[in-house]
């Protein structure tokens, strides 16, 4: 089932008919959910209104660890498999997630200074998503280090199977070690310290995100097989 | 296939290898990954006079007292109050400015040193925020310890 997909052609004519779909979905979303976040919902009892960053920055949090679990899949498959739209997959990704860790830091910069009184402080969590950017920039810089792509594809695999370490470490940091960072509101095991009407816009937020980066995700794949369709062409013309 | 196969078992074998590699670092870096001591670990690891360490606890119920005090011929505000554990408690002296979510009850991180005479002076004092998002209106004590319980 999965293999039907897995080559790059029907894959690409899935994709161009799912694309403007899920990029329209995203940007009705994103107006519902910024509409909901800042007119519908009410500020913390004692954050005020800063709260309202959550709205942007836990689903982008969410994110940045996500993708990074679709590229760490998609490195098994890669080094096991070599099916070469793993490789496609994990480029496409790797400056999306790059994106959304940066983001998930500035906003939650932003959000610290007034609640903690600083912008920055080295605890657990905020380091290892720090770390998080740099095993990306490390993953990006890979990509793009050789002429040989598929070299580069299989040490950039290799990085991203090492950096899921880092995985765990950023989801349970909160838990494991004392941080200054709160631990996490929403589980599975207890109900959420969320209230109610601060759901609904995280909620939405995070589905517009998630058709964002799918949108994205499409965009780059489908510029990535035209890319190295065009590798192969130029490799054909040379011979 | 058997090609396959082998690149899979390298794979897992490495990866549990690394994996508990990792482990085994983590949990003997504990004392450096840590943020802050709460105020039980400060009082059993005997920490030397003059160290900077952070300390991390409830500020207690009605314990912040504000009283101006001279030094230098200026006078300034000296703030004090007790970080809790519920087991164990330290009192903190602190010059400056509280952050805006700074409160009695609620999750603080300071910075600075013990001093000889077993007063811990804060360098920086930093407002801990809890998991609970909750609007105004319910805010009562009551429903909050009721959250509090349920976690």
């Amino acid at each position: 089932m999965i293999f039907k997909f897995a080559n790059p052609l029907k894959f690409q004519k899935l994709t161009d008919s799912i694309q403007p779909f899920v990029s329209y979905l995203a940007l009705i979303l994103l107006i519902l959910g910024l509409f909901f976040g800042f007119f519908m919902s009410p500020p913390d009892y004692l954050q005020g209104e800063t709260v309202r960053i959550m709205y942007v920055h836990v689903p982008c949090a969410w994110f940045s660890l996500m993708i990074y679990s679709v590229i760490a899949l998609c490195a098994v498959f890669a080094i096991v498999f070599k099916h070469t739209l793993a490789y496609i997959i994990s480029r496409a990704c790797a400056p999306i997630g790059a994106c959304f860790t940066i983001a998930t830091l500035l906003t939650g910069s932003i959000w610290g200074k007034p609640t903690w009184g600083t912008w920055w402080v080295w605890d657990a969590r905020l380091t290892s998503e720090l770390i998080l950017l740099f095993i990306y920039i490390g993953l990006m810089i890979i990509h793009n280090s050789y002429d040989d792509k598929s070299k580069s594809d299989r040490y950039a695999s290799i990085l991203a199977l090492i950096g899921v370490v880092n995985l765990p470490i950023i989801k349970w940091s909160v838990d494991w070690w004392n941080t200054l960072h709160q631990p996490a509101s929403i589980s599975k095991f207890s109900s959420p310290s969320i209230d109610s009407s601060m759901m609904v816009p995280l909620f939405i937020m995070t589905f517009s995100i998630f058709c964002f980066f799918i949108s994205i995700l499409l965009i780059r794949i489908k510029g990535e097989i035209i890319q190295r369709k065009i590798d192969v062409l130029r490799l054909n013309q040379l011979k | 296939m058997k090609q396959k196969n082998k690149r899979l078992l390298v794979l897992t074998l490495s990866l549990i290898l690394f994996a508990t590699g990792s482990v085994i670092i983590l949990t003997n870096l504990r004392d450096n990954l840590i943020f802050f001591y709460s105020p039980s670990e400060v009082m059993e690891k005997k920490i030397k006079p003059n160290q900077t360490i952070r300390l991390g606890g409830m500020v207690k119920e009605e314990s912040l007292q504000k009283k101006v005090i001279n030094i230098d011929g200026r006078s300034l505000e000296e703030i004090s109050f007790i970080v809790t554990d519920f087991n164990e408690e330290i009192k903190i002296y602190y010059i400056g400015i509280l952050p805006d979510l700074f409160k009695e009850g609620q999750g603080v991180v300071v910075e600075g040193i013990v001093e000889n005479n077993g007063i811990f002076n804060a360098k920086y004092v930093l407002a801990k925020h809890d998991e609970n998002y909750m609007p105004p209106e319910i805010n009562d004590i009551e429903s909050i310890k009721d959250r509090r319980n349920d976690i």
